[in-house]
């Protein structure tokens, strides 16, 4: 089953880019191979393996880097045509990219992912990859999710979302986030979201690189993302590689938190709702997985045996022996979602640069939607238990 | 990619842009070693192949025929734009570009603004048409201009309203050179007051550059080179001081300070000209600086000043040019940033620099900045791979904060002294269109400019709760 992958803004293409350089790298030499490349790759008259990939940005260094490097490489490349950009972006402002972008250029879009998904044999689903700080990918990456909601309105529609740093990027970062995440709620499927910090952490503590470039942090990303997306067998897939990775059943909404583990100190944890174990690698069928099942963990009114889910594959991930990925769907995003919209609230109560998102067409009314749907979400989450 | 179109007025705002003009070429001359007409020399550059029919302009990725800044010159005398056709620019400019008149303004906002504003308005609309069309995609114009004198300051002005009118949806970032108190231009109050109140209702952003300041700096720089430590050798080429290797000649007066603005605004553009991974386009800069569309004065802050023989810079050094850009010797305005509030701060950063540098300095410097209540964390950062000529790394710092009350408090008093006496008023009552009324109504944005800031500042001391939040009925 395939993926068709939109890369929106320049950090959704950076780590796009990433993933399937990731995805393509691990298939190497393995059984699995074809399951994989199928899924993210097809391939052309020529016999070169091209990505299920479609290419948005507002302006077109980023996008013109990663065909080029793409094209380099030998190894995979973009479509000649699936990749579409325009002169200028869309200046850090969310309304720009979802009032003016968005609707402009809807039918170039549309076409694009089209031609994609009808390339599919079968379309497990769209990945869409954005960042959440920006104009474009925040902006433009909203209202394309709306459009994509209504033309395939059974598909699965994944949303990646990388937040910022928490100390600036972006001056605006968090109204931009704000109105993103509260529109993707009503639009998308599951929201995996990956922290700038975070990468940045496993990058200097973890992996002890000392200048630490955005291509680190980007290919931290990707790994984790290619570890949750690469085929593996769930529990009911009898000896045959599950082809949808997408196929998660979550049971409500909210955005999953993804992560090499949860903030397991002492006794009290994160309440999950849901949460996805995946082993890759040597002994994965005699692991121990028991801990995860522990009702504690979860909130009351779900089993843990409902809640918890546990995916194998011997097959060994990206040149790691054992490794095991968690997605979980807790409180563990619950810090950082209200840091950031306590942050946007105090800025809106001021009213600073409200007046560059009215030029575009947002007023007060939307900001304060926004911010109400998002303060449901956290309520919701912070009574779990 | 986008185009930008620079406007120069006046003597200053020409003298300046010439030498942005000479920067800019080698700086791209530095980097397109191949000779084509690449997308980050078409920003500023038109590439004109007079064989061609039609103007013959040519697309980008040819090979560079003839290089036509994408400018228009304007200047109410004929001395100095003369000058620029007869020196080493003069290929540069076409003289459809150029505007020119013999009598001067004569020092007098008033001239420059009426005047020549009204009678020239037919013909500068026309260049500035021009000049658009000859662009792809125009995100920007820069206007060059002075605030003390009559050219720069009214005619300037009245540009910048024009190319509101004109171009509203092209953003408008306006260079102004404001007059040092020993200035010897005695009207240089009123000019300067009078152009201000233009600029906070017509510019998107201002970046305030004070004569003073500039020349701190090339005395610092001259200082630094005459006791330079042994081993150490200030690269005498560097684009900051001279513009050795450049197109032009010996130096005259003001160029060493001319060169530190259009240092400015080669940094300013460089991310929206050269890749990076983290790329900050023109439009940005409005977008996360200007919290209130009145409150658009940043102050620019330029480092490297000088560079050291040793280009492998170790990480202490690096974080020398963050603790530098934070200092009051970097500033082009003299002002007191870490004791007033930031409002917002960009730092663009050139060369070799990755993320891990930009946020381990971040996180150093933060704690010994004030930040208003509501943008306690407000950084906009950018990364561009490509560095400046003869530096290895570079780093531009924007900051919108209320520092610059003092600035304008202190221009306004110089303002009142000679308006209180009414001295010399009559030079510009007798303008036509002139009235007294714009004095006041000048003097009343300025004042209300002050107090905004005030206000701002005002919640400094204060400790400000957070907003309670909206709550959710469970």
């Amino acid at each position: 089953m395939s993926v068709v992958t939109v890369q929106l803004g320049q950090c959704g293409n950076q780590v796009a880019h990433e993933l399937l350089d990731v995805v393509w790298s691990d298939a190497q030499k393995k059984p699995s191979r074809a399951a994989s490349c199928e899924r993210f790759f097809h391939h052309n008259t020529h016999g070169e393996l091209v990505a299920r990939a479609v290419l948005i940005d507002m302006e077109p260094k980023v996008i013109n880097q990663s065909l080029s490097r793409a094209a380099k490489c030998g190894r995979w490349r973009y479509g000649e045509d699936s990749h579409f950009s325009q002169k200028q972006g869309s200046g850090n402002n969310w309304a720009n990219g979802y009032c003016v972008h968005g609707p402009r250029h809807r039918d170039v879009v549309e076409e694009l992912v089209r031609r994609e998904v009808e390339r599919c044999d079968r379309l497990a689903g769209l990945l869409a990859m954005m960042s959440v700080a920006g104009g474009t990918g925040s902006g433009v990456g909203a209202y394309v999710t709306q459009c994509l909601r209504d033309i395939y309105p059974t598909s699965f529609i994944l949303n990646h979302l990388t937040w910022p740093y928490r100390t600036g990027e972006v001056i605006v970062q968090n109204y931009n986030s704000v109105l993103t995440l509260a529109h993707l709620y009503q639009l998308s499927d599951a929201i995996l979201v990956h922290e700038n910090d975070t990468a940045h952490r496993i990058c200097s503590q973890l992996l002890n690189i000392k200048h630490i470039s955005f291509s680190d942090v980007n290919k931290v990303i990707a790994h984790q993302l290619g570890s949750v997306l690469q085929p593996a067998l769930t529990a009911d897939s009898h000896g045959v590689y599950s082809r949808n990775p997408l196929g998660i059943d979550w049971q409500v909404r909210p955005p999953a938190g993804s992560g090499r583990s949860t903030s397991l100190t002492g006794s009290s944890f994160n309440t999950s709702l849901a949460n996805l174990l995946i082993l890759r690698g040597k002994d994965v069928y005699s692991a121990e997985t028991g801990g995860f099942e522990d009702p504690a963990l979860y909130t009351s009114w779900l089993s843990s045996k409902e809640a918890f889910s546990l995916w194998k594959s011997p097959v060994s991930f990206n040149k790691y022996e054992k490794s095991a990925t968690l997605v979980s769907n807790s409180q563990a995003l619950l810090s950082p979602l209200d840091d950031m919209v306590g942050k946007a609230w105090n800025m809106f109560a001021s009213r600073a640069y409200i007046h560059q998102y009215m030029k575009y067409g947002i007023s007060e009314e939307d900001f304060l939607d926004s911010f109400t749907s998002l303060e449901q979400v956290i309520s919701s989450y912070r009574q779990l238990c | 990619m986008t185009q930008s179109v620079v406007v120069q007025v006046g003597q200053c705002g020409n003298q300046v842009g010439c030498r942005f003009w000479d920067l800019a070429l080698r700086e791209h001359a530095h980097v397109n070693k191949k000779g084509l007409y690449d997308e980050a020399l078409s920003s500023f550059f038109r590439n004109v192949d007079s064989r061609k029919s039609a103007g013959g302009a040519c697309g980008v990725g040819g090979r560079i025929q003839h290089l036509k800044a994408r400018a228009v010159l304007v200047d109410m005398e004929e001395g100095v734009v003369k000058e620029i056709l007869q020196g080493p620019l003069r290929e540069v400019f076409d003289s459809a570009q150029l505007l020119t008149d013999v009598s001067g303004s004569g020092n007098n906002w008033a001239v420059g603004h009426m005047t020549y504003g009204s009678a020239y308005r037919e013909q500068i609309v026309d260049k500035l048409r021009k000049a658009a069309e000859h662009c792809d995609c125009l995100q920007c114009f820069f206007l060059i201009h002075s605030m003390g004198g009559g050219t720069g300051s009214g005619l300037g002005t009245s540009v910048l309203s024009l190319l509101e009118e004109e171009f509203p949806d092209v953003c408008r970032i306006v260079t102004s050179i404001y007059p040092s108190a020993e200035d010897d231009v005695i009207t240089s109050p009123y000019n300067s007051i009078l152009a201000m109140r233009e600029l906070t209702e017509h510019a998107d952003c201002v970046l305030p550059v004070e004569n003073q300041s500039l020349v701190d700096i090339v005395n610092k720089i001259k200082i630094m080179s005459h006791s330079a430590k042994p081993g150490s050798v200030i690269k005498r080429d560097s684009t900051v001081i001279s513009g050795q290797g450049g197109l032009s000649g010996p130096e005259k007066p003001f160029d060493a300070m001319n060169n530190i603005v259009a240092n400015l605004l080669l940094n300013i553009t460089s991310s929206a000209r050269f890749e990076g991974s983290l790329n900050m386009d023109l439009n940005e800069i409005a977008m996360n600086l200007v919290p209130f569309p009145r409150l658009h004065y940043l102050v620019p802050s330029l480092t490297p000043l000088y560079t050291l023989a040793d280009v492998s810079v170790p990480t202490r050094r690096l974080d020398q040019m963050f603790s530098d850009a934070f200092s009051k010797d970097h500033q082009l305005i003299r002002a007191d940033p870490k004791h007033s509030l930031y409002l917002a701060c960009a730092l663009m950063v050139r060369g070799n620099v990755q993320v891990s540098d930009l946020r381990r300095n971040i996180e150093r410097l933060r704690p010994s900045l004030p930040f208003v209540s509501w943008n306690q964390e407000g950084w906009k950062t950018s990364l561009c791979s490509v560095p400046p000529v003869g530096h290895s790394h570079s780093l531009l710092a924007l900051a919108n904060n209320t520092c610059v009350k003092p600035t304008f408090m202190e221009l306004r008093e110089r303002f009142t002294k000679l308006y209180r006496k009414k001295a010399h008023l009559h030079h510009y009552l007798h303008v036509e269109g002139m009235e007294q009324s714009f004095f006041s109504e000048a003097i009343d944005s300025l004042s209300s400019l002050i107090e905004e800031y005030h206000q701002l500042d005002a919640t400094k001391a204060r400790l400000i709760p957070d907003a309670p939040r909206l709550s959710i009925a469970t």
